[in-house]
């Protein structure tokens, strides 16, 4: 059945769920299965419509659960089609089970996963507890800081994730209405350049190829489960992080849209140093800007690749600079927040002697301001004086009464 | 096989059902005949799995292959539309081919595992008992 392209400006003004919902028509999927949740419902009401008025091909299912929305991308993608969905929170929670199956079966599946907390108490606001929720799913996860990198990164991550070499699946992670329902100026591709970047679908060991019949799902015990989940693991570990790096390349090379999977911020000569995700970033890289015209030396590192894990680029970024803060936007339940633990990790057996502290800041979508910045970049500056970490590791930002802080 | 290391296998958790590709229908070609590879099923009998079993009634059967078609464990044997039997190795006796059977009276009944099939044949239910 024919399908209409779609003229598009070469500025659009998209918030992140519009932008994520036009990539994803744009890369001509076979199979979207879905089931809408705040704050990623409009990614999947905003396919729907396209399917409604024409402009997409292939099949969209509603489903009674995301459960079932990501069986039945399982089902889709081991059938042998493109495939991709949209979640958020306790939607993501209800996946989770599939999302592991999805990447130990090593099926290229794509999911826009709009973050959101975690209930309880309920609340539908942006933090990053459910990304952090599915850290060990297995599956490659990219965090886009505006609606525009939620454009590109879904581009992106389709190439990635069907690569042959790869075969895993990938989120792309964006902040709960602070980028899904914030409108702003996004660079579109042509449909036609847009779909030529993420190419025609190539399938692998698919079901519907008839010649070579495949079980799919297979059960295997102490005697097989051990190999395969090595193997899951090597392929993150060595083949993923370069075929990110080339898929950013060419992206650069067809947009000038450069992607890195460590975003640093005047880091070249900075002392002190803020490391976050998501909107953060954006508001951290303003207040470094103010902060060096107060005389303290900022930079701001934003974690694009969050799954495979830079740990090189990482100690890379940070390795002069003398006072860094890692902030976690997720309830640690009991232990250091999930980016200081890997940051530590990728300093441990380093000889650098960095100054590192970790703030747990934003839960349900509190604000992050510019003030809560403008004190944390005077706390690492003392830090950075003193060579050492003056306050308890772990500290919290913007909560209400008596201050907090452990380790 | 069981001695292969992470690096030594296909990726994902797949099985092939044939060694090589097949050029025709496997299910054209007679079961001693296919070229099963060594990690299917079709030798390995789960039969113990099952407590209730279907016994199928020929005279009643239109062929219809509804069982075929909703059988989840492709356990219903079928040659040329023509309905044979059930593969007793593989049936797990969920009933469903019993559920969707569309015949007036149902050409497929569970009975217990144990019981005789030449018995349950010859006191099927009729028509009349059917509609109660």
């Amino acid at each position: 059945m024919a399908f209409d392209k779609m003229e598009l400006k070469d500025i659009e003004v998209w918030d992140g769920n519009h932008a994520a919902a036009q990539a994803m028509r744009q890369a001509q999927i076979d199979v979207v299965a879905a089931y809408p949740i705040t704050p990623s419902t409009p990614i999947v009401e905003g396919y729907a419509k396209f399917k409604a008025d024409n402009y997409v091909e292939g099949e969209f299912v509603m489903v009674e659960s995301e459960h079932a929305a990501m069986s039945g991308c399982v089902g889709a993608a081991a059938a042998g089609g493109r495939v991709a969905t949209a979640t958020s929170s306790q939607g993501l929670a209800l996946m989770a089970e599939v999302l592991y199956q999805a990447s130990g079966m090593r099926l290229p599946i794509v999911l826009n996963l709009v973050n959101r907390a975690l209930a309880a108490p309920l609340n539908v606001n942006g933090d990053h507890s459910d990304m952090y929720m599915v850290r060990d799913s297995g599956w490659i996860q990219f965090d886009a800081f505006s609606p525009q990198e939620a454009y590109d990164l879904n581009l992106i991550a389709f190439r990635v994730s069907e690569d042959h070499d790869v075969r895993i699946p990938a989120i792309i992670n964006q902040d709960g209405f602070i980028t899904s329902h914030t409108a702003q100026g996004v660079h579109t591709l042509s449909d036609d350049v847009a779909y030529n970047f993420v190419g025609e679908y190539k399938p692998m060991n698919d079901m519907l190829d008839f010649e070579n019949p495949v079980t799919h799902g297979v059960q295997t015990e102490e005697d097989w489960h051990f190999e395969h989940k090595a193997r899951q693991h090597n392929d993150m570990m060595t083949i993923v992080p370069g075929k990110i790096e080339e898929v950013f390349a060419d992206f650069e090379k067809l947009t000038g849209r450069k992607y890195n999977k460590v975003e640093c911020y005047d880091m070249n000569d900075a002392d002190v140093a803020v490391v976050c995700m998501g909107t953060s970033v954006e508001t951290a890289r303003e207040v470094a800007t103010e902060m060096r015209a107060k005389g303290i030396k900022a930079g701001v590192v934003g974690i694009r690749v969050f799954r495979p894990f830079p740990f090189f680029e990482i100690a890379e970024a940070i390795k002069d600079i003398k006072a860094v803060a890692v902030l976690d936007r997720c309830a640690p339940g009991g232990a250091a927040g999930t980016l200081f633990n890997e940051i530590s990790g990728s300093l441990y057996n380093t000889d650098l002697k960095i100054a590192l502290s970790g703030y747990i800041y934003g839960l349900g979508g509190r604000d992050l301001t510019k003030a809560h910045l403008v004190d944390l970049f005077n706390e690492l500056q003392a830090n950075a004086d003193a060579g050492k970490v003056l306050t308890q590791q772990q500290q919290f930002i913007g909560v209400r009464g008596p201050k907090l802080a452990y380790l | 096989m069981a001695k292969q290391g992470w690096d030594e296998f296909e990726i994902g958790s797949l099985l092939r059902s044939f060694d090589g590709k097949i050029d025709k229908c496997p299910a054209h070609t007679p079961q001693r005949d296919r070229s099963y590879s060594e990690n299917n099923s079709h030798v390995a009998s789960v039969a113990d799995w099952r407590l209730i079993k279907p016994v199928y009634n020929k005279d009643y059967c239109i062929d219809c292959q509804f069982c075929w078609v909703y059988c989840p464990d492709v356990s219903i044997i079928s040659r040329d539309k023509k309905m044979i039997g059930i593969d007793m190795d593989h049936c797990k006796g969920c009933g469903i081919c019993v559920e969707v059977c569309p015949t007036n009276p149902k050409s497929l009944l569970m009975f217990p595992e144990q019981a005789d099939e030449e018995t349950e044949l010859a006191s099927w239910p009729t028509k009349d008992e059917e509609e109660e």
